[in-house]
């Protein structure tokens, strides 16, 4: 019986994962052909772009190099095939291989995100389970907190943050350093707006689960008000805001490119910004398939998450997953 | 991406606001929020009423000046009062996030009525197509379009409208379907309405009045987008009064000048919190009426 209903819940894993594999084919192509939209010919850029003094034989050195010289359809098939391999090519301007580049970059961006995630939820469980059931003024207070939360652009709570704790203050140091103390600008940044947009789905579903008849037959059974809260209301009120973590995971790694900015901190977001802005194009697509890729991941899990979590016995949550 | 998600992601309330009180009433935060709206387009149209002076004017002996009852929001590293650049800085980033979400709610509205009028295999493409822009989350469709187009403020504008747009896509197919299988359109089907007129008469302006609320609430997220690629450098370049280009100026004085970055990115919050309660509360009056 217990199988079955796994099985069940599991059903349309394969489906999803087909699903990944076509749409990370689906980033490539579209990578591939956008980069190819870039006015200028490659194997200057390669070299140091327009304006370097380039000599014929350079230029066509390069392009053999770099099967620039071949049909568009035959280097869209290498493409693919190096891809697949997990070779993601070599960069133009670092002069190091994309793959291992990117794959040192990944670690501190994941570590970062992580944390964010962490200190996100738990500031929107505090506000959640504080504004609920403490009547109008308390929702109210929430409510507004969360939007004003929502609103901070990452950019402007880091300068301020900055401004505050290691200016003023001195207590937090400006820029990313390798302990602990380094980690913590950096997280709350990401944290506080994520938080915002958590809290308000969490705040509305522990509404919601608070006045349902489950809640009340707990309460009937003589439960105090925690225990409800705890022990039986969360439970639901979480569900739709785990479902929101691949959304959320895929926000923080957009928000990292400005936070690893401000903080000098080394990741992934500043090796796409320093790539988008000497057009290093191999770098661009590497940095971006390693997202996309983590990203699909990230919602294939959340999903099956929310799936093995919710507590009806059979999903009726499906549809969120569509 | 789930509907969910979509929702979250473009600031709608999703709690369906059953549960606010007060529907006819017009609340304190609705007030503030319509007067703030009145300053900053009045700073956009003419900013010339809130600021007279010249946000160019330079006065080197005021140079980083703090805040004072002379130079409100303080002075810049020429001297230039920062009160009189964040003022004249509405227009270009008012425009700029105007412009984004048209760009965005278009592009995002003809996909979705293109996606729930034109059967089950166009739905299936478009659906497969915008599953794969949200494989590039947040400022990463942005950054890509960047690329290839180069920087600049117009590269930025359609760069943000262009990232939004699968978001508000996915959103009004959703709306269409819902309101395809509802029973006024049954019944027009009933009445033996032809299936052109259903679409254009009540299908179509039903799906298409939730624009209002999403590009209301979306302006403010796109005016935070489009400062965020400005503060980066890939947008608006610092000599112009956009407030993400002044925040990335004051970065370098930081240390010694705050209000540099301040009071211009504290514009963009308001703007950005003042854009969610307008939203929100369209949102409610039209659910109501």
């Amino acid at each position: 019986m217990a199988d079955q209903l796994t099985r069940a819940r599991l059903g349309g894993l394969g489906r999803r994962l087909a699903g990944a594999v076509f749409v990370l084919w689906a980033v490539a192509t579209v990578t591939f052909f956008a980069v190819r939209l870039i006015p200028g010919d490659p194997a200057e850029a390669i070299l140091g772009g327009p304006g370097s003094q380039t000599s014929a034989e350079a230029l066509a050195a390069v392009r053999a190099e770099y099967g620039l010289d071949q049909p568009l359809s035959l280097q869209y098939l290498h493409q693919l095939g190096r891809l697949a391999t997990g070779d993601l090519g070599r960069s133009y301007a670092l002069n190091m291989d994309v793959g291992p580049l990117v794959l040192s970059q990944l670690g501190g961006t994941l570590v970062l995100a992580l944390l964010s995630l962490t200190v996100a939820w738990l500031i929107a469980l505090l506000l959640a389970t504080w504004s609920t059931g403490r009547g109008r003024l308390a929702r109210q207070i929430g409510s507004g907190l969360e939007i004003v939360a929502a609103a901070l652009p990452h950019f402007w709570l880091a300068t301020t943050l900055i401004v505050v704790f290691s200016i003023w203050w001195g207590v937090l140091p400006p820029i990313s350093t390798a302990d602990a103390r380094g980690l913590v600008l950096p997280v709350v940044t990401l944290a506080i707006p994520l938080a915002g947009f958590l809290g308000q789905v969490m705040r509305e579903s522990l509404t919601a689960a608070l006045e349902s008849p489950f809640v009340l037959s707990a309460r009937a059974r003589g439960e105090s008000e925690r225990g409800v809260l705890w022990r039986h209301a969360l439970r639901h009120a979480a569900l739709p805001a785990i479902g929101l973590s691949g959304w959320a995971f895929g926000s923080l790694i957009s928000g990292a490119v400005v936070v690893e900015t401000i903080f000098a901190r080394p990741g992934l977001g500043r090796t796409l910004l320093n790539a988008v802005t000497v057009r290093d194009v191999p770098v661009v697509i590497g940095v971006v398939m390693i997202v996309a890729l983590v990203y699909i991941l990230m919602t294939v899990l959340t999903d099956l998450a929310s799936r093995l979590a919710d507590p009806r016995p059979m999903s009726t949550g499906t549809g969120a997953g569509a | 991406m789930s509907e969910l998600e979509i929702q979250v992601a473009a600031g709608v309330d999703t709690a369906g606001g059953a549960k606010t009180a007060g529907r006819g009433r017009v609340s304190v935060v609705e007030v503030i929020a319509a007067l703030l709206a009145a300053l900053l387009i009045t700073a956009a149209i003419a900013p010339g009423l809130l600021a007279p002076g010249d946000p160019l004017a330079i006065d080197p002996l005021a140079a980083f000046g703090a805040p004072s009852w002379t130079h409100w929001f303080g002075t810049d590293e020429s001297g230039r009062d920062i009160y009189t650049r964040v003022v004249d800085g509405a227009h270009d980033s008012l425009l700029i996030g105007l412009t984004a979400t048209v760009i965005g709610l278009g592009l995002g509205a003809i996909l979705g009525v293109i996606a729930g009028t034109l059967g089950a295999a166009v739905d299936f493409t478009v659906n497969r197509f915008l599953e794969v822009l949200f494989a590039f989350p947040g400022l990463l469709l942005a950054l890509l379009f960047i690329l290839v187009f180069g920087p600049g403020p117009g590269s930025a504008i359609v760069a943000v409208g262009l990232s939004t747009a699968p978001g508000y896509a996915r959103i009004i197919r959703a709306q269409l379907i819902r309101v395809r299988s509802s029973a006024f359109v049954e019944a027009a089907t009933v009445q033996g309405l032809s299936r052109r007129r259903i679409l254009t008469r009540h299908i179509l302006p039903n799906t298409l009045a939730p624009l209002l609320v999403l590009g209301t609430l979306g302006v403010g997220q796109a005016i935070v987008w489009a400062a965020a690629l400005s503060y980066l450098g890939l947008g608006a370049q610092p000599p112009a009064a956009e407030w993400g280009a002044m925040l990335s100026a004051g970065r370098t004085y930081i240390t010694s000048a705050w209000w540099m970055s301040f009071f211009p990115g504290l514009f963009i919050v308001l703007t950005a919190v003042c854009a969610t309660a307008l939203g929100r509360s369209i949102e409610r009056r039209m659910r109501h009426a």
